[in-house]
């Protein structure tokens, strides 16, 4: 569109104002509690920016006591050392945490090998805790823990039809996400009972 | 303890657990009164962020009373009602010093590209989260604040990251009076930053989604304007049409890794996991931003590449802003605001859920069901 085929004229970019100037500030004001209360940056709590911090938030130490327990704990090789203060929740064991101990030993944060080889070790972890909840007392029960319920206490269908969603469309792969490792681990089983029973046969 | 657990992405239960110890001189155990579900906890239920490991409890919005201190603790005693930041942090590293504290060096041994995180996987530091009974609070003296009598327990929980998060956000859009922001996601995050940016001043706020109820509580709650994108071919050309052409000042991405809009991109980045999320909203943000303007990302990415349309951000001479929030720094304005009634966070929870039914909060959560915008996680409804 040309300039002279607009209605009042060239569009804002190619004069210097705005040509549809905001509304005023008392207009602003009258409509919305508490408009302009931080437009003064400095009543902005993170203004400036980075700038020592007299505070110390509390802290009374220069570096904190070290937390005990850290000789085996995996760590970014981009640390110098271990953290003085750690998780210990979930701690590395069987093959996922071979895995996750080689991506954390061998490559940096920067090597997509880090991330993809902890990628394959949720997978193994996933399977393995799979497989041992089978033989535990308590075996994952895939309809309780995905909380399907939910699509009858709240609404599934008609949530999905309401307006115009455009995630309800891959809401139909979502399941497939979760079953992925039970078909899989299924058709692995039908295919070990196979080969098992061919070979007792020959 | 009960505790929320992960078993494997789009699956969770309530398991049995030991109630956590005091692992270091400086640690709290606290007992969860209240805690939320946030819009990233999706990112680890649906497994796409690395180690993530089954059996962990999420849940980094929590808030509780004081069950036990450490040895060296200071400030807080047995039997205060607390609320705690998501962000672990020690006060005195390189980083905190300078008020980074969301970027703290001392609590997360598993990276140094993120700080320490509750219940965020160990890619944040393995620690335990707070969709539990009762939860292991490092740095007891430097994280956690008493929650000031005249604040109820739903405003002070979604202060510890929903309501610090979004007003973060329009923080880091440097909102110049009279500016037209666009914020991108009308999740629990993008509202509060719609709010916010008003109160920087915005001249013009817009909100962009494609879920109604949403967009009904950006027009409402927000006091926004709003577009839904399944509604218009081409967004980008949207916000340049809305705006004669010259851009908005400022976008703020409040989506983050799961964007939907372009299918390639979601399949890709969300369910294929080729890329550290789908940076559809983000790239929006980059095209749809005026020249010299201000990108300010909010919504979470994982670390793994992403297909982002960086030639463009350097032409148009962008500014990029991002950081996880450092909650405890917003905290003394945030409840100047919530005291005067400019921001009432309470007043965006949809859904309570009792701990027992975790799996169907997720769920319900996830799918965006019947309206959820923000579900609360009652440890001790029983
Ligand atoms: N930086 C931080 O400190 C921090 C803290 C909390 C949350 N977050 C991140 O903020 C983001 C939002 O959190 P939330 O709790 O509001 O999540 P949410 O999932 O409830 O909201 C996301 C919204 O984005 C919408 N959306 C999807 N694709 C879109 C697109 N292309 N354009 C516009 N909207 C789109 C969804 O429909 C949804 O309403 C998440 O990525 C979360 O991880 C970051
Ligand atoms: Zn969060
Ligand atoms: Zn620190």
């Amino acid at each position: 569109m040309s300039a002279d085929q607009r209605a009042g004229g060239p569009a804002t970019p190619h004069v210097a104002h705005k040509r549809r100037p905001a509304p005023t500030a008392e207009e602003l004001r009258a409509r919305i509690p508490g408009w302009g209360a931080d437009l003064d940056p400095a009543d902005r709590p993170s203004f400036p920016r980075l700038v020592w911090q007299d505070g110390r938030s509390g802290a009374h130490w220069d570096y904190p006591a070290e937390q005990p327990g850290g000789q085996r704990r995996e760590r970014s090789v981009e640390h110098a050392q271990l953290t003085p203060v750690f998780g210990t929740a979930q701690p590395l064991h069987g093959v996922s945490g071979a895995v996750r101990r080689l991506a954390y030993s061998r490559y940096s944060e920067g090597r997509l090998a880090h991330w993809l080889l902890l990628m394959a070790g949720d997978r193994v972890d996933a399977w393995g805790a799979h497989a041992r909840s089978v033989l535990s007392g308590r075996p994952d029960q895939p309809l309780t823990e995905t909380g399907v319920v939910g699509e009858v206490t709240h609404h599934g269908l008609a949530s999905r039809r309401r307006g115009n969603r455009t995630d309800a469309r891959h809401h139909l792969l979502d399941p497939l996400v979760v079953a992925g490792p039970w078909v899989a681990a299924a058709a692995g089983a039908v295919l070990g009972v196979r080969a098992l029973v061919r070979t007792a046969r020959s | 303890m009960k505790a929320m657990a992960y078993r494997g992405p789009y699956k969770v239960r309530v398991e049995e657990k030991a109630r956590p110890r005091i692992e270091h001189p400086n640690d709290a155990v606290i007992r969860v009164t209240l805690a939320a579900i946030c819009g990233s906890d999706l990112h680890l239920y649906h497994g796409l962020m690395p180690d993530t490991r089954i059996g962990h409890t999420f849940g980094h919005e929590f808030i509780g009373v004081v069950d036990e201190v450490g040895s060296s603790v200071q400030n807080l005693t047995v039997g205060d009602r607390v609320m705690v930041p998501f962000n672990i942090y020690c006060g005195t590293c390189w980083f905190c010093s300078r008020g980074l504290s969301s970027n703290c060096h001392n609590v997360n041994p598993n990276a140094t590209a993120v700080g320490g995180i509750y219940g965020y996987s160990h890619t944040t530091g393995g620690y335990d989260g707070g969709q539990s009974q009762f939860v292991r609070v490092p740095f007891a003296d430097v994280g956690p604040s008493k929650i000031p009598d005249w604040m109820s327990d739903e405003d002070a929980v979604l202060l510890t990251d929903m309501t610090a998060t979004g007003y973060f956000g329009a923080q880091l859009a440097d909102v110049v009076e009279g500016d037209t922001v666009v914020v991108l996601g009308a999740g629990p995050v993008g509202l509060v930053a719609a709010r916010s940016a008003w109160l920087m001043g915005a001249g013009r706020v817009i909100v962009v989604d494609h879920l109604d109820e949403r967009l009904e509580r950006a027009r409402t709650w927000a006091l926004a304007e709003t577009l839904n994108f399944t509604h218009v071919d081409d967004v980008v050309l949207e916000m340049k049409k809305q705006t004669d052409f010259l851009g908005a000042d400022s976008v703020i991405d409040c989506v983050g890794a799961e964007a939907d809009g372009n299918l390639t991109q979601h399949l890709t980045g969300a369910k294929l996991k080729l890329q550290g999320g789908s940076p559809v909203a983000l790239n929006w943000a980059i095209d749809g931003v005026r020249k010299g303007g201000t990108v300010s990302v909010i919504g979470a990415y994982g670390p793994v590449p992403n297909a982002v349309k960086f030639g463009d951000a350097m032409n148009k001479g962008l500014t990029l802003r991002m950081n996880q929030a450092p909650v405890k720094r917003q905290w003394p304005r945030l409840f100047e605001h919530v005291k005067a009634g400019h921001l009432r966070p309470s007043e965006l929870v949809t859904h309570r859920f009792p701990l027992e039914h975790i799996a169907e909060a997720y769920h319900v959560f996830s799918s965006k069901l019947d309206g959820c915008i923000k579900p609360l996680v009652i440890p001790d409804a029983a």
